[in-house]
């Protein structure tokens, strides 16, 4: 026996991918029972999986896809009308495949698992329907002139077209056999290839072989399953390849049929009414409905990459960026041609845009799971829910993807839960019965914007002043005097909930807080906009990458800061004079606004710092849509930092993100904007 | 080397020196020894943590024992010395006056002070071994870290 365990991991990635195009081809089933493409690519992954599973020797999940193939076929051929339920009873097949596929990652075994329900359940659809059939059957010829169309003698599995036609036409003429030739090879056999190579030897030896489905090289490549066509043109009988092929290990089943003039009579027929550039489409369309085990990806040719060596990559672009930071500086006071530098310094920025695409990811991952969850969630609270997906392929550092899922987890069944009203209720306030969550992502800037915004009843400013003051969070006095979106920012607190009721899915309280800290841990902010009778919208705004950012340096007494620019909203220098009190709190005006001072250095407790110079370099920095003015003592410039942690021992210190290394060698701290400003 | 192999169990330390008093550290937790470098203060920490320093690209958070037992600073000399200790992934720097040998200690002449005195103080205090006529304090530094650590965690 071959070592399967090398296939393993392939095997879970494939499988899971699979699995997914299921998931998101279920979903678009049950929005469009007729669609036959649909069918057909959900036929084609129980297949593909079916095929899978054989050769790694998981039988349980093949004998479950391939009653899965028995039912889908039913429904391919029109036989049953795809409702529901029957598209439930595929979604527990989903599961029950993704438990198998989760087991093998897990211990390499398909497990003892046997989801009889679920077979019971698809051997129901394949027993009703046998009662059926004769009655389908006639419906359905007048729908199906293709099934008319049989030829009258035995029906070949090939098609030809024109060339493959005149070929055999010559064969005709001189006297030659012409056979199809099926071959089907054992569930179990392993090495697809190797057998197939050596039934093409017999043939190669003895005719001359014309025509093969799937084609030799997909063969030579086993990218095919376990069966295989071809059509020979030769001297012998069909007795010497049945006998020869049958000799072949491994081989379950040969078919050997003998291509007569009236099967391409059939075939001219049909293609001499079509052009030639169309009969070269219309066979690979048949080929392609014919053969689901060719591979059809949309995506480009791609190669998976342990993400361990991306992190290597990306250290190592680190390093570089380090050092030209470092060549940068000691060039600075010398006076030499600086062309080199620039172009160094080109390169890598170019480089380091290379590694981060390479690392970035498609939000998609993370976003195709979330239709088949609000379907499952509208069920369940009876509520018809329509998910609106809007920039999926919006991509984002791959390690934020594992990060962000669960946060926005929550916050979509937050929006079906407590923002969508029931039906009944939507019907009262002449809403329409179905509710809509849209699900958003953007890119702007260095950030990525994801939005779930729902057009539910949105949030009341005064239930949540009411819960305040109960919970004895505020005094009542306070509470009015708060803004309603201050007072919404209440419930990102710990421990707080409005919902009435609790649910199943939220409303324990735990929640929003969870979803806040855990986007803040990320370096990114939550906001909520709220029209109460409207909806409610949360906005998650987190940056593009961790690794690698662009800063502004800062001098603070003799200290060095980086504060990263993508929350700098402007600079600007002010007298001492302009910065006033304003309910004990110092602000200066801009343009208008009354914005809320930051003293860097008594926050950051700077020995040294210059205090009250003539003039004042403020730094305006945003949080949300909020300005804090931070107090500098002066600027040192733009940069392109790499961002590392201060370590185990000081993780997750007050008002600073990370420490840099600049190109002196020396180390500045970068400042955590979300907890300075205010 | 060889007569530590007969018999008697001995353990290998990092001597350094704090004022006139010596100290020893397990070998087998110390990375490295550093000359003294720039270190970049660190906002809202203890007085002892001296803030982090930049080991050829990676940045250590960096204590001063001084500080940290009470004793006063002093200036930066030519044997000031950053011992980096590593426990599993928890890395931390500790200055020292100055790091003067790596000596074998056996086992017999180690005393451990749990018997002398439950002075909370003396938690990082593993022992005292008697070399030579000299008393040598046993350091447990991770005891620093995971102090750090939690005092971290609880004002999260």
């Amino acid at each position: 026996m071959m070592d399967m365990n090398q296939y393993l991991d392939i095997f879970v990635e494939e499988a899971k991918e699979h699995l997914q195009q299921l998931n998101t081809s279920l979903l678009q089933l049950e929005k469009n029972n007729k669609d036959k493409a649909i069918l057909n690519e959900i036929f084609r992954v129980a297949h593909t999986l079916k095929g899978m599973a054989g050769t790694m020797g998981f039988v349980k999940m093949q004998t479950l896809t391939h009653h899965m193939e028995d039912v889908l076929d039913l429904f391919r051929n029109e036989r049953i009308v795809v409702d529901s339920d029957m598209v439930d009873i595929l979604f527990e097949c989903l599961d029950a495949l993704e438990t198998y596929v989760n087991t093998v990652s897990l211990s390499g075994q398909e497990g003892n698992e046997e989801f009889q329900s679920v077979l019971d359940a698809l051997a129901n659809i394949l027993g009703t329907n046998k009662g059926k059939k004769k009655t389908a059957s006639i419906e359905n010829k007048e729908e199906n002139p293709t099934e008319e169309f049989k030829p009258v003698s035995e029906k070949l599995r090939v098609e030809f077209n024109q060339y493959d036609a005149n070929v055999i036409r010559k064969a005709f003429e001189a006297d030659m056999n012409v056979f199809e030739i099926h071959v089907e090879l054992d569930q179990g056999c392993l090495l697809k290839a190797a057998r197939a190579f050596i039934v093409f030897q017999i043939l190669e030896k003895n005719a001359d072989v014309i025509k093969s489905v799937p084609k030799v090289e997909d063969i030579e490549d086993e990218r095919f399953d376990l069966e295989f066509t071809v059509v020979a043109i030769t001297k012998k009988d069909k007795e010497f390849f049945v006998n020869e092929i049958n000799s072949v290990a491994e081989i379950s089943n040969v078919e050997v049929t003998q291509v007569l003039p009236q099967h391409l009579d059939v075939e001219t027929e049909k293609d001499d009414n079509s052009t030639e550039a169309e009969i070269s489409g219309t066979t690979d369309k048949t080929q392609d409905e014919n053969q689901p085990v060719v591979r059809t990806y949309k995506t480009n040719k791609t190669v998976r990459v342990d993400i361990e060596r991306l992190d290597t990559l990306m250290n190592l672009v680190s390093e570089l960026i380090i050092i030209k930071n470092s060549l940068e500086a000691s060039f600075e006071n010398v006076d030499i041609d600086t062309d080199s530098i620039e172009y160094l310094e080109r390169i890598t920025t170019s480089i380091h845009d290379a590694v981060m695409k390479v690392r970035m990811v498609p939000i998609e991952q993370v976003f195709n799971r979330f239709p088949r969850m609000i379907r499952d969630i509208s069920r369940e609270l009876d509520k018809d829910i329509e998910l609106h997906m809007v920039g999926a392929e919006t991509e984002l550092d791959r390690t934020l993807i594992d990060e962000i899922g669960d946060p926005l987890i929550h916050i979509l069944r937050n929006s079906a839960d407590h923002g969508l009203e029931s039906r009944t209720e939507r019907e009262k306030l002449g809403k329409p019965s179905v509710g809509n969550i849209y699900l958003r992502a953007y890119q702007d800037g260095n950030n990525v914007v994801i939005e779930v915004e729902d057009d539910g009843r949105g949030i009341d400013a005064s239930k949540v002043r009411r819960k305040i003051v109960e919970k004895g969070l505020e005094t009542a006095e306070i509470v009015n005097s708060f803004s309603d979106k201050e007072v919404i920012d209440y419930l990102f607190k710990p421990s707080f909930s409005t919902a009435e009721e609790v649910t199943d899915l939220s409303g324990r309280g735990v929640g929003l807080d969870v979803v806040k800290t855990k986007i803040e841990a990320l370096g990114g902010m939550v906001e909520v906009d709220t029209v109460w009778g409207k909806g409610t919208k949360f906005s998650i705004r987190i940056p593009l990458t961790l690794a690698i950012i662009q800063a502004l340096l800062v001098h603070i007494g003799s200290e060095k800061y980086a504060i990263p620019l993508s929350s700098i909203s402007e600079i600007v220098n002010v007298q001492p004079e302009e910065i006033r009190m304003v309910r004990e709190q110092e602000v200066i005006l801009l343009r208008d606004m009354v914005i809320p001072v930051v003293r860097l250095n008594k926050i950051l407790e700077v020995p040294d710092s210059l205090e009250d110079q003539k003039n004042i370099t403020c730094v305006i920095v945003k949080k949300g849509d909020k300005l804090s003015a931070f107090l500098v003592d002066s600027l040192v410039g733009q940069q392109e930092i790499v961002i590392k942690s201060l370590g185990k021992v000081l993780s997750n210190i007050k008002y600073i993100a990370g420490a840099t290394i600049l190109g002196d060698g020396n180390v500045a701290l970068i400042l955590d904007v979300n907890s300075l400003a205010l | 080397m060889a007569k530590n192999d007969v018999g008697k169990k001995s353990r290998q330390f990092v001597i350094f020196r704090l004022a006139d008093q010596e100290f020893g550290v397990d070998i087998h937790n110390v990375s490295i020894v550093e000359k003294y470098m720039n270190i970049a203060r660190v906002p809202t920490t203890p007085p002892h943590i001296k803030g982090v320093i930049n080991l050829r690209g990676e940045i250590i958070p960096v204590m001063s024992l001084r500080a940290k037992f009470g004793l006063p600073e002093i200036e930066v000399d030519d044997d000031t010395r950053i011992i980096i200790f590593k426990f599993n992934d928890v890395v931390l720097g500790v200055i020292v006056d100055v790091v003067s040998e790596v000596a074998f200690y056996d086992e017999e002449n180690i005393e451990s002070v749990t018997s002398i005195t439950n002075d909370r103080s003396l938690d990082y205090i593993t022992g005292i071994a008697k070399h030579e006529g000299r008393l040598i304090t046993l350091l447990n530094i991770e005891k620093f870290a995971l102090e750090l650590m939690e005092k971290e965690t609880a004002e999260r």
